[in-house]
């Protein structure tokens, strides 16, 4: 399923550190994260609250919440660098090359406008059309995402949509300038059940229509096993596990993505009780030296909690931060 | 549906400026209850209407001709009737028709109060959101505290530190009165259209909207830092539009919608404080009216200028309600909604 890149990853996340200074010293909520997205790839990001998800796609696309700060790695567009350009130049990319759909509909479009105003400013802000022909865009872009009667229903303001079909205004507005990846964090989260499968859909659909990459961060893996091609799975800021959706739903490596994959209860299974995760993620100022998860990890050994593992490769396409992997390690266990 | 909207949103508008008519003859009738109450309890009418050898049966014919032993509801209905066509009676100090008086005195008052309200609005609104977005540099620091002083300094002490320096030091700004006047229309005289009439208002306009200025400049300032977190906010930096567009167009119109409501009101007390810095400044408005009447009991006069600005509180909160409605789309149609 995942698209073989061989002229390089639309975007590439190399070593990404992110730090927030803080009167008790500096925290680091990304700790080294690495990882490609390919042209017209899904990319499933999950991790629990706090992770790191959310704030790995406001580094990308350069909305680091102040006093949070990029500190160290590099972020490339097309093998362009765009984690140290000028806030102009970047705020250029912003919307025409990256999109953003965010978590709640109900705050994320402004009140006080209609949606065609907010619409076609955004066409126009990146575009150079006219005003009659951004509009024609707005319209056709509505119809696109499922708005009913989108000529008509464009001169109405949020409030006069429901949650689903705001969400549904949300994407067209990410979506408005034609960007080449779209980063969507919690698109469905603040949904109700019902309609989460329809929006995923639009979104997905729309993406690999135009071939946007998707970044999707969610903690819910049904829509990643459905969605996307490959995942990531994140743990107190520092990767754990990336490779091809089936690969690690079906075979997690990681102990701490085994645990995920074990709380998820399915139709298949007759389990008495889902397994869990004894204890939880650690704070940021309290992270255990070694691997971060070792302290809950039933499989955890004498090198986990002295040295931090980095990214191993398994394969050609899956990558795993455990010791158990480690190639020396496995010579000797064999 | 659109169209559906739009109708209901009209009779929806018709049904709640109805509404708060009613609302405001309401307060109007409390307040006028307050002014003839000052009649009866402020003083003996007579005795300031007689001299010293009328003798009591003329004090009792002069107060059964004046009504004055009617019953309270009679005589309450008779004044309001009056009120509601503008008669307030005579002075009693200058024995003039009490609203001839204060409709001469009003052009001064609300030239000022309008002049300081602009200018409170204008520098208010500028400062709050140059605070806002430059949080931290030197210039929004100096900002912010000289608006600490412009909240905590009597409103007379500002203006006697005007005087010293622009008047008695500089020399720049006359320091009292309002200069010369030009009759516009049949009552209104104006001090707008004279540079001796424009100069005097500085002082005056400054002093009266000065602490307004810092008030609206710190809820601005506030609203404005709110409304910068909210998710609109990112989604739209997130889209790429540029900083102007995000805090001009998107941000401030936000903050203006209780920005507005509390600048409305604000209008009200500049008006009604305006006594302060009328006496200072000598200003010949309805405020200085006011206390001379206060000090001779000149019930009447002082009856009338609490109506009036009763009157000009309602008037404004009518209007700052509008303004909400026009501004803020929801409101148009959540009402509509909550009915269906």
């Amino acid at each position: 399923m995942a698209p073989v890149h061989k002229s390089g990853p639309l975007l590439s996340v190399r070593d990404l550190v992110v730090e927030f200074p803080t009167r008790r010293g500096t925290l680091r909520a990304l700790d080294k994260v690495s990882f490609d997205i390919a042209e017209g790839e899904v990319l499933g990001m999950v991790g629990e609250s706090g992770a790191g998800k959310s704030l790995t796609g406001a580094a990308i696309i350069g909305l680091l919440e102040p006093p949070g700060r990029i500190a160290g790695g590099e972020i490339l567009l097309r093998g362009e660098r765009i984690d140290n350009l000028p806030r102009e130049k970047m705020r250029r990319i912003r919307g025409r090359r990256i999109g953003m759909v965010f978590q709640d509909p109900l705050t994320s479009l402004n009140p006080l406008y209609t949606v065609a105003e907010q619409l076609i400013e955004t066409i126009r802000t990146h575009m150079d059309v006219s005003e009659k022909e951004a509009r024609k865009r707005a319209v056709a872009l509505l119809d696109r995402v499922g708005i009913p009667a989108a000529a008509r229903r464009i001169d109405d303001y949020p409030h006069h949509f429901s949650g689903g079909m705001r969400q549904r205004v949300v994407i067209a507005l990410a979506l408005a300038a034609e960007p080449e990846l779209v980063i969507a964090d919690e698109p469905t989260t603040a949904l109700d059940v019902s309609v989460q499968a329809q929006i995923i859909d639009v979104l997905k659909e729309i993406c690999a229509e135009r071939g946007a990459s998707v970044m999707l961060i969610t903690h819910d893996m049904g829509v990643i096993a459905e969605t996307a091609d490959r995942v990531a799975v994140l743990y107190a800021g520092r990767l754990a596990e990336i490779g091809p959706v089936r690969d690690v739903i079906q075979a997690a490596e990681h102990p701490y993505t085994v645990g995920l994959m074990g709380s998820i209860p399915t139709l298949t299974q007759t389990a008495e009780r889902l397994t869990q995760i004894p204890g939880s993620m650690p704070r940021l100022d309290a992270i255990q030296q070694g691997c971060a998860f070792n302290p809950r990890c039933t499989r955890a050994f004498d090198r986990c909690r002295v040295e931090r593992p980095d990214l191993i490769a398994r394969g050609e396409e899956r990558q795993v931060a455990c010791w158990l992997y480690d190639p020396a390690k496995e010579a000797q266990d064999v | 549906m659109l169209t559906v909207y739009a109708a209901d949103a009209g009779s929806d508008m018709l049904a709640f400026i109805l509404r708060r008519l009613v609302q405001s003859v309401i307060v109007m009738l409390t307040v006028a209850l307050v002014a003839f109450a000052l009649f009866r309890f402020v003083g003996d009418p007579i005795a300031s209407m007689v001299g010293q050898e009328t003798t009591l049966a003329e004090r009792a014919e002069l107060r059964d001709a004046l009504g004055l032993n009617d019953p309270f509801v009679v005589q309450f209905g008779k004044f309001v009737a009056r009120a509601s066509t503008g008669d307030f009676g005579i002075s009693y100090r200058l024995q003039q028709p009490v609203m001839e008086l204060i409709l001469s005195r009003l052009p001064a008052t609300l030239e000022l109060a309008l002049v300081s309200g602009v200018l409170a609005f204008v520098f208010g609104v500028g400062f709050g959101v140059y605070t806002a977005l430059r949080r931290g540099n030197w210039l929004s620091g100096t900002i912010m505290t000289a608006s600490l002083i412009g909240v905590s300094l009597p409103t007379f002490l500002i203006g006697v530190l005007l005087i010293w320096v622009f008047a008695v030091e500089l020399q720049w700004l006359p320091s009292f009165g309002r200069g010369e006047v030009v009759q516009v229309g049949n009552w209104w005289r104006t001090g707008l259209l004279t540079e001796s009439g424009r100069a005097s208002l500085i002082l005056p306009a400054i002093t009266l909207g000065l602490y307004q200025m810092t008030l609206i400049m710190r809820l601005v300032r506030a609203e404005m830092l709110e409304v910068l977190r909210t998710d609109y906010i990112k989604f739209a930096r997130a889209r790429g539009l540029s900083n102007r567009a995000v805090h001009f167009g998107h941000a401030l119109k936000n903050t203006l919608v209780p920005v507005i409501t509390i600048t409305g009101l604000q209008l009200g007390s500049i008006i009604a404080f305006s006594i302060i810095t009328e006496t200072v400044f000598q200003w010949p408005g309805v405020g200085a009216l006011f206390i001379n009447s206060v000090r001779f009991v000149d019930v009447p006069v002082m009856a009338a200028y609490l109506m009036l600005i009763a009157l000009v509180f309602v008037v404004i909160n009518l209007v700052v309600d509008l303004l909400y409605y026009a501004v803020d789309p929801r409101l148009r149609v959540d009402r509509a909604n909550a009915r269906h």
